[in-house]
């Protein structure tokens, strides 16, 4: 399927035709976000253009959705992302070290990635494993009662990947 | 076909990050290896709860809990206990040395839990339908559909007292019956799955665990105020608890129990999933809404309320997911089994997500009015590593902390409220004393800072100027004044805020306040911060007497700034200091003091 539009940015059939689906749906805007970043990482502007495009509604209105959750991200990150669980239990365990600690290994600092785009560390909310406090998630791989010595091996770990 | 033996692996995210999908598969090698498939059944149920000695794995019928067990024990299970019988006793959980536990249920942990949300996650296969209508489920829908007038079920909830565990505690079946008597022909029913107490995971579990309790629920509901589409707001960040629902609506439609004509009769019902994208304020009812309608999650003035007006405008009934999961045992076993148990004004049972400064951290449900010490100490198994307990925190960023001399309190809406702190999800988080006050607040304000929508000033900057006040003070240039213009901001807040987002904010300082006022005026008047967490109030310095000059500190220094001959006493250069805590941390000689 093709579909020629004015913005230069190739989505793939599969993001087409989900667009397809749900054109029509109401309330369907926030799950075609969700559908672009998963399959692109973050949402890029030209991507946002293209959604305006397809949906025929303002830019604004899409960037007015983006920019109010956390979850959207308009910055490309790194190839692994580092998410630092700061809920309360890990924030009580010491989550904040854990981000002064891979800022220091990776020369970086919050929402920054590293330059040969590896590595991002993120603060993000509650992940639910508060019985494994502190949390960090990188990919799909949780892990718990983290401390700031394992983190080199656990970085390292993740370089090739 | 009946198994003789069943090993039950918790599928729980703790658990299943933890090697738990490893060993779920060595299992199952080592059941087929030995040609027992027909004799065995490995299972991945939803989450025990007793996160703290994960991975987790329970043999039935004999009742056997193995904890910590790793992917290499798989073998060692599966020869000794179900070939040879012999269980596995260095894997065997223990509450004392001595003693070793037979029966799950006889574990302290357990004890003194009534499990009725909880009732299936643990138990069941999430993943298979017949599995919870096995444990009666769906029966509570079909009695609806065909014994049951909306009336009739308008009653019984009104009989059960059930009061919406979302955190404001609104009597549930009120909701369903403004929804019931408004004449409109689109109506909807929601569930709030967007979990976003920082420190509460109940409605994840169940979500995992028993996902088809909240479907039955939900077409109950639907059946009863005449709505006939459902939808479920979901976290993004919950992909597991996504992929269940998913699964669970196409085994429910596939079996006719949700979808067109469900069970023959004339009511349909549908559900789908809609994703939050992570914003906090989407727990209140309004901007919930909003974010369904795929817009920015903003909160409107109520009335109307959404049971009238809701969902593009039609009326709509929104409960939380613990809400609905009570709802099909209460059909079954009637409003007033339920209202037996708990207390007056709060019944039935809550879920606590047990977490902090706890031996036994993880998801605990009781019957309302259990005792915070009950709960703290025989269930969780007090503070770890002879720490003193300090508070504990309910309500998360909207609550507050209750002290030591309030554990006896019977716990239920009223009672909380009466401490200053909320029920709320359900987040319990034990502090103990290395834990500080004014830091923890500053933590939520920063929290509720980040989360406002920014559509009302009083939280927008009300908000923001009480985070300001207390970063001021934990960088030691708090002054006595700035005591009553927080609760002066704070109760203004309380009053004047669009939503609950707002109108709680404060709570965590007006309550920290009120029970740690000593620690905040240590923190303004002699700019010191006695649990030693604000670090711009502490130093550390090396004891003369007690440092034998071993170098342990300075090598652990990460600035270089501890020097010192050796077999000297050591000397910390106090400009350098970047106060991380670490020549404290390594220093067998209590050598190293926080000042």
């Amino acid at each position: 399927m093709s579909v020629h539009t004015k913005v230069e940015i190739e989505f793939s059939d599969s993001l087409l035709s989900f667009i397809d689906e749900w054109r029509d749906r109401q309330g369907n805007l926030i799950m075609i976000l969700h559908k672009v970043q998963e399959e692109i990482g973050y949402i890029p502007r030209k991507a946002a253009m293209k959604v305006a495009e397809l949906l025929e509604v303002p830019l604004a209105k899409i960037y007015g959705v983006v920019t109010f959750y956390h979850f959207f991200k308009l910055e490309k990150p790194g190839k692994n992302q580092i998410q630092v669980c700061m809920g309360t239990a890990c924030y009580l365990k010491g989550g904040e070290d854990l981000i002064q600690e891979l800022e220091d290994i990776l020369g970086i600092g919050l929402n920054q990635v590293t330059d040969d785009g590896r590595f991002s560390i993120e603060a993000v909310r509650c992940v639910g494993c508060c019985g494994l406090a502190p949390v960090i998630v990188i990919g799909e791989k949780v892990y718990g009662k983290v401390t700031k010595k394992e983190l080199p091996g656990i970085i390292a770990a993740h370089r090739d990947g | 076909m009946a198994y003789k033996h069943y090993i039950l692996v918790c599928g729980g995210v703790e658990c299943d990050s933890n090697k738990g999908d490893d060993l779920f598969r060595k299992l199952i090698h080592a059941v087929e290896h030995r040609g027992l498939m027909a004799d065995i059944q490995v299972v991945k149920s939803g989450c025990f709860g007793f996160c703290a000695v994960g991975p987790v794995v329970k043999i039935l019928p004999d009742e056997t809990f193995y904890v910590e067990v790793t992917p290499e024990d798989a073998e060692e299970i599966v020869e000794a206990h179900i070939v040879k019988g012999k269980p596995v006793e260095r894997l065997r959980y223990r509450e004392e040395e001595s003693k070793v536990n037979v029966r799950i249920k006889d574990l302290s942990f357990y004890q003194k839990q009534f499990r009725i949300v909880l009732r299936n996650c643990g138990a069941i296969n999430p993943e298979e339908i017949t599995e919870y209508i096995a444990r009666d489920g769906y029966l509570a829908l079909e009695k609806v559909l065909f014994e049951m007038t909306p009336d009739d079920v308008i009653e019984e909830m009104k009989k059960s007292g059930l009061r919406g565990r979302g955190g404001a505690g609104f009597p549930t079946w009120r909701k369903w019956e403004f929804s019931r008597v408004v004449d409109e022909k689109q109506k909807y029913v929601v569930c709030n799955a967007d979990e976003g107490d920082p420190g509460a995971y109940m409605d994840r579990s169940v979500l995992e665990g028993d996902p088809h309790s909240v479907l039955e629920s939900m077409a109950i509901a639907g059946h009863t105020v005449g709505a006939n589409q459902g939808y479920i707001y979901i976290r993004a960040e919950y992909p597991l608890a996504i992929d269940r629902l998913n699964r669970a609506i196409d085994q429910a439609k596939e079996l006719g129990l949700l979808g067109d004509n469900i069970l023959g009769t004339d009511f349909s019902f549908d559900i789908e999933l809609r994703l939050g994208a992570g914003a906090f304020v989407c727990g209140e009812e309004t901007a919930l809404l909003a974010s369904v309608e795929g817009k920015r999650g903003m909160p409107v003035p109520r009335p109307p309320f959404p049971a009238v007006k809701g969902l593009w405008g039609k009326p709509t009934v929104i409960n939380n997911v613990e809400t609905w999961a009570n709802i099909p045992v209460i059909i079954t076993r009637g409003g007033d089994w339920f209202a037996k148990i708990g207390t007056e004004g709060s019944t039935g049972t809550k879920v606590f997500a047990l977490t902090g400064r706890i031996q036994n951290s993880g998801l605990v449900e009781v019957p309302m009015g259990t005792t915070l010490r009950d709960i703290i100490y025989n269930i969780g198994g007090g503070v770890p590593g002879g720490k003193k307990f300090k508070a504990v925190q309910t309500g998360g960023p909207s609550g507050g902390v209750i002290t030591e001399e309030y554990l006896d309190t019977p716990i239920d809406y009223d009672q909380l409220g009466k401490l200053g702190s909320i029920m709320g999800s359900g987040g319990m988080i034990i502090m103990d004393e290395s834990d500080c006050m004014v830091d923890v607040s500053k933590f939520y304000l920063e929290f509720t800072v980040d989360e406002s929508c920014g559509k009302c000033a009083p939280c927008r900057i009300g908000g923001k100027t009480l985070f300001n006040i207390l970063d001021k003070i934990s960088k030691g240039n708090g002054e006595m004044e700035d005591i009553a213009k927080m609760k002066r901001i704070g109760h203004a807040m309380q009053r004047v805020s669009l939503c609950g987002l707002g109108q709680t904010a404060p709570n965590p300082i007006l309550s920290t306040l009120r029970y740690f006022g000593e620690e905040y005026r240590q923190h303004i008047e002699e700019k010191k911060c006695p649990a030693g967490k604000c670090k711009s109030l502490i130093s550390y310095e090396i004891i003369e007497d007690k440092c034998i000059g071993c170098g342990v500190c300075a090598r652990a220094c990460p600035v270089g700034c501890i020097s010192g001959e050796r077999r000297m006493p050591h000397l910390i250069n106090q400009v350098e200091c970047i106060k991380c805590g670490e020549c404290y941390n390594v220093c067998k000689f209590n050598a190293v003091a926080v000042g």
